[in-house]
């Protein structure tokens, strides 16, 4: 059983890392989004390829520019801080374009209606157009929660302690079968991934409440 | 950028340049393997018989749920616990064929029911076999619905292909890392490698959305 409790002892750092990310990547992705509908031309350009680059990149290449790259500098970074960076760097520039086409696909109407009646921009923001714009990014957002919590695993590679990384290392010392230790570390995802899905779900029912014809 | 930093980079790409062959011939090999199960797994999914479709159901989400990462090394690290040992290659493509064939048999199922139901009615009407209004009516026009995103997958596996290092294979980040770890350069290595991935990845995003235009054609867009 041993083997088998010490992959679950990585749960913490998982969901720490996981949810730190999510959320540095959440707020960091307001100022891009902004910056990439910019009507200044070279912001926006510099922003889109900021936002390509990003994502064009795989996960685990950030992680080792951040952990091993980083490090030449002479900044030393922990690797949960990298681990960190990286996944909230990378989740930026994806809610950035969530962001961006829940906001599009509010009704120009809105903002319309909302100043004729002589309400101020931040207003219009707060009450009207951003409700809306969240209810429609809430799904999008929630898949790449869920994609992010399976990116975590990676992290293993610079030697955050994470889920996988006690799988790995369990595996590697034969304190048990690889296959049922592998099949563990990859049951916890799923155990993770579910919630998020069903959470997602309920508050998007509960918005969709509020707006039934 | 110093000339210093190009001729660096210049002395680095022969070793990058095999592994980005390697890279992809990893994709070639999942998307060879992976889609035609993908397609299998959209079928049977639908199958009447109960434990056929549960089966199928939870080959796609398992490869949809657990990490990329996982699937790869439980085909290398996990399968010689029942005395099947690949090599990293094999071992790698049939972690990506499978999660290749569980994201494309949503993109197919998806691709199957976006074509009009009239066109399936109009072929009983006419008295095709079910087997032939499947093969001349309903694939082809589901085949260029999921095109688009058949391709934006194609692009998210040789993205994926990067964690093949964690079990070994020599393909574009593993060289990166092999040269980072012999002259403790890594930040200028690691640059360099990522630039390649940028250097294949947008383009070819260029050209899917380009395919995904052009196959739209005749549907009016919304924007105008």
């Amino acid at each position: 059983m041993e083997p088998y409790l010490e992959v679950l002892g990585g749960l913490p750092t998982t969901l720490a890392l996981s949810s730190l990310s999510l959320v540095i990547g959440a707020i960091v992705a307001v100022p891009i989004m902004v910056a990439r509908g910019s009507r200044f031309l070279p912001l926006r350009l510099a922003t889109r390829a900021f936002i390509d680059v990003v994502r064009a990149v795989p996960p685990i290449v950030w992680l080792f520019i951040m952990f091993f790259g980083i490090a030449e500098t002479g900044v030393q970074l922990t690797s949960f801080a990298a681990a960190t960076f990286s996944l909230g760097l990378i989740t930026s520039a994806y809610l950035a374009e969530v962001y961006r086409g829940g906001l599009l696909a509010v009704d120009k109407g809105q903002w319309e209606a909302a100043s004729a009646l002589g309400t101020s921009r931040r207003d219009i923001f707060r009450f009207i157009v951003g409700p809306q714009a969240f209810r429609v990014a809430l799904p999008a957002i929630a898949t790449f929660a869920i994609a992010l919590i399976k990116d975590t695993s990676l992290a293993y590679t610079i030697g955050v302690q994470e889920v996988f990384f006690h799988a790995n290392s369990q595996a590697q010392v034969g304190a048990a079968s690889p296959l049922l230790i592998l099949v563990t570390a990859g049951a916890v995802y799923v155990a993770l991934s579910l919630p998020t899905a069903w959470i997602s779900r309920r508050i998007d029912t509960a918005l969709r409440k509020k707006v039934a014809r | 950028m110093s000339l210093d930093l190009l001729s660096e980079w210049y002395e680095y790409l022969p070793d990058l340049a095999r592994g980005v062959w390697v890279s992809l011939k990893l994709v070639g090999a999942s998307l060879v393997l992976g889609l035609p199960l993908g397609l299998l797994l959209g079928v049977l999914s639908a199958s009447p018989i109960w434990i056929v479709s549960r089966l199928s159901i939870v080959l796609v989400e398992t490869g949809r749920a657990v990490p990329a990462v996982v699937l790869l090394q439980l085909a290398y690290y996990g399968l010689p616990s029942v005395n099947l040992t690949l090599s990293s290659f094999v071992a790698a493509t049939a972690g990506l064929a499978w999660l290749t064939a569980a994201y494309s048999s949503e993109v197919f199922r998806a691709g199957v029911q976006a074509v009009p139901h009239g066109q399936k009615e109009a072929s009983e009407a006419l008295g095709l076999t079910s087997a032939d209004t499947y093969r001349f009516i309903i694939i082809p026009q589901a085949f260029r619905i999921a095109l688009p995103s058949l391709l934006g997958l194609s692009i998210q596996v040789f993205q994926v292909t990067a964690l093949a290092f964690t079990i070994a294979l020599p393909e574009l980040l593993s060289e990166a890392y092999n040269i980072g770890y012999t002259n403790f350069r890594f930040l200028s290595v690691l640059t360099l490698a990522g630039l390649i991935y940028v250097a294949i990845v947008i383009p070819a995003s260029g050209i899917v959305q380009a395919v995904e235009r052009r196959l739209s054609r005749h549907i009016p867009s919304e924007t105008g």
